[in-house]
């Protein structure tokens, strides 16, 4: 019987807009609105600035381990800011720009890279779930999301954030092929930092590029410059335009690089060289995207340093909340949400923990 | 009043519920066309349709997964898990996520969400078909564990799962009495509070204690202990393994001093512990003598060649009771 080259109907694109001196392909660039294009560079400079804060704050012992951005920033605001109020956002946890932007508080990451299950609290009327710490774990509820929303003729989408590292699991491959099945409105967004933790992309995948693997489940892909802010702009938007339309799903790849450590316990050095993150050093994306809006005179010098400054009076304001939150908790409060209704069990548990804090004078009678 | 099989009980429930809440959905491998391999489903999907009742494909890590986004959606998904022994691979979204995020998100997301699945042995089923591990969701914070003992049980607790309880249940079918025997079940909804268990039989001398399928050999050994030795024991039927009725328990073990627990789930850290260490804590100056568990051993289940010895049965229930009420 013959033998031949079966054909693959799915489309993997490469895409990027913006070179690493700022200036775009002029065919393809979004030319975002003024404010819009200011709305942007704002979310990913507070992204960072928040970022380099918690470094601190976890260096001095304000919070504990804390999962930088830095470098990641066009990758996940660029994208994050697509979402309209009734898609879905689900995260990983290198995505605070997004979550900023769709509503969270600044200190919500202080919040739970301080210990508080409050960083978690999903503020009224946003439709994401909280960060999530188990690799990939997110995925399918993405997925599930995005099913939810095509079973009830709900014409908005779901994104859900991964890393590359998560597509090496399970629930990346089922929920990608539920989705496929299913032809679900979600959104795959893989931030492809190169690192997870100590093992480099080449370890964790033989595709050709992580942007493939949809070829397996039977829709498109793209892999984008991820710290293109503009590339990754246009892939997400025309991904979640054809997720409402009911075109069903999309894998996105945004390549970028986890700038700083993969969290305040790790020592890249083991693992990696300091030459490859200079290399990646000239292709920042802040300071690419502030080089694109200066030539297109939507910022200038003036405008940067105001820019900066109600950023970090932000984040100055968010540590003051988060410190405030910290000196104002029950710890009998981790009893509070464990059901809606306490069990008999729980409520005497519960009970018992409050005599407890009481004697030993945490708490007052 | 009709009568009717555990399965079809099951049945009732799920199609009341899809009636009377246009966002339950159901979802599970071979549910729809197929109507479940034990024909839970039969004709769910033919009266309610394919967005209702939902055939997957087999991942059930993603069904599991699946239903962590349509519950944070507002929708109140009931998945099957096609027997028990498969819910492993789904297991750390059930840990992780199902019972963890009304907790983690202080109240926002709340996980209404049934997880169905047959449990127990002695059906002769191949490898992987026939344990009994409601201990590990009985230890899991966040989680109910429901297990109901017969046809009306199974209906009412069912229904409140989905319909009266807004935090996730893992519900557990116990399969060897899909179709053992039938009883009366109401025409009308009927509800039962999840954590309260059911005294199944009342009695002053002893008190047997045991949930799901073990309530028939239970039930058996009470009665033949009135007929052949004039011995009243107290029967309690959980129903619910977590959280505990620990005042229904409590209650009868101070009443009647003497108790077994009975249960086909292994004995170490089983429910029988925890039944027996809040005996102890709330009623033990009651007690006359030291309590006994007929359960499962600590060995993994046996193939079903050597299953049916291994099950337990009412004469094993019995001997324990006379060496509980001879001490």
């Amino acid at each position: 019987m013959p033998r031949k080259k079966l054909p693959v109907k799915t489309k993997v694109e490469y895409l990027s807009i913006l070179d690493e001196q700022g200036v775009p392909d002029a065919a393809l660039d979004p030319k975002l609105k003024g404010d819009k294009s200011l709305y942007l560079y704002r979310l990913m400079l507070l992204a960072r600035r928040m970022d380099e804060r918690c470094i601190n704050l976890q260096r001095q012992g304000r919070i504990g381990t804390y999962g930088p951005c830095r470098g990641q920033e066009a990758a996940h605001c660029a994208s994050g800011i697509v979402m309209e109020p009734d898609d879905w956002v689900v995260y990983a946890f290198r995505e605070p720009g997004t979550a900023i932007h769709r509503g969270w508080p600044v200190e919500h990451a202080m919040l739970f890279w301080g210990g508080f299950e409050d960083g978690c609290r999903v503020p009224n009327g946003v439709k994401d779930l909280p960060l999530c710490v188990p690799i990939a774990s997110q995925v399918p509820h993405g997925m599930g999301l995005g099913w939810a929303m095509k079973l009830r003729n709900d014409p908005h989408c779901a994104l859900v954030y991964l890393g590359d590292g998560a597509t090496s699991e399970g629930d990346f491959h089922e929920s990608m092929n539920f989705a496929g099945v299913y032809k679900l409105p979600v959104i795959f967004f893989v931030q492809n930092n190169h690192w997870a933790i100590s093992i480099p992309v080449h370890n964790q995948t033989a595709s050709e590029t992580i942007a493939h693997k949809c070829v397996a489940y039977g829709f498109d892909g793209i892999q984008v410059d991820g710290n293109d802010p503009l590339a990754v702009y246009v892939a997400t938007q025309e991904a979640a335009e054809k997720a409402r339309k009911g075109g069903g799903p999309t894998l996105i790849e945004a390549v970028t690089y986890r700038m700083s450590v993969h969290t305040t316990a790790d020592d890249p050095t083991k693992y990696r060289s300091e030459a490859e993150v200079k290399t990646w050093e000239q292709r920042d994306p802040i300071h690419r995207y502030g080089k694109y809006l200066r030539k297109r005179r939507i910022l200038n010098e003036a405008l940067e340093q105001q820019i900066e400054n109600e950023v970090q009076g932000e984040v100055k304001a968010a540590v003051e909340r988060y410190e405030a939150h910290c000196r104002n908790v029950d710890p009998s409060t981790v009893f509070d949400h464990m059901h809606a209704e306490l069990p008999a069990e729980l409520v005497a548990q519960r009970a018992e923990y409050r005599r407890c804090l009481v004697q030993e004078g945490v708490l007052k009678e | 009043m009709p009568e009717l099989t555990l399965v079809k009980a099951v049945n009732k429930a799920l199609d009341e519920a899809l009636s009377l809440d246009d966002t339950v959905v159901l979802l599970g491998q071979d549910i729809g066309q197929d109507e479940g391999v034990f024909r839970v489903t039969e004709g769910l999907l033919k009266k309610h349709g394919p967005s209702r009742v939902i055939d997957t494909p087999l991942a059930e890590a993603a069904i599991i997964g699946g239903a962590v986004g349509m519950a944070a959606y507002g929708l109140k998904p009931v998945p099957e898990m096609q027997f028990s022994g498969f819910f492993y691979q789904a297991y750390h979204q059930v840990e992780n996520h199902v019972a963890r995020m009304r907790n983690r998100t202080r109240g926002r997301v709340p996980m209404n969400m049934v997880i169905r699945m047959p449990y127990g042995g002695g059906i002769r089923a191949v490898e992987h078909h026939s344990e009994s591990r409601e201990a590990i969701y009985a230890h899991t914070p966040g989680l109910t564990m429901v297990i109901p003992s017969g046809p009306r049980s199974a209906r009412a607790l069912l229904l409140t799962s989905i319909l009266k309880y807004p935090d996730p249940v893992i519900f557990f079918e116990p399969k060897l009495l899909y179709r053992a025997f039938k009883e009366d079940v109401p025409d009308e909804p009927e509800y039962l509070p999840l954590g309260k268990a059911r005294v199944a039989r009342e009695g002053k001398d002893l008190t047997l204690i045991s949930y799901g399928a073990t309530m028939r050999p239970t039930l058996e050994a009470a009665r033949d202990l009135k007929e052949d030795e004039g011995v009243e024991a107290e029967v309690i039927d959980l129903l619910t393994v977590a959280p505990l009725d620990t005042e229904t328990i409590a209650a009868s073990a101070a009443k009647t001093g003497r108790v077994v627990v009975i249960h086909e789930g292994h004995r170490r850290c089983g429910i029988g512990a925890e039944v027996v260490a809040r005996i102890v804590e709330e009623s033990m100056m009651h007690l006359e003598a030291p309590i006994k568990r007929v359960t499962g051993y600590d060995i993994i289940f046996p193939y079903f060649s050597r299953e049916a010895p291994y099950l337990i049965n009412a004469d094993r229930v019995k001997n324990a009771a006379k060496e509980v009420l001879a001490f």
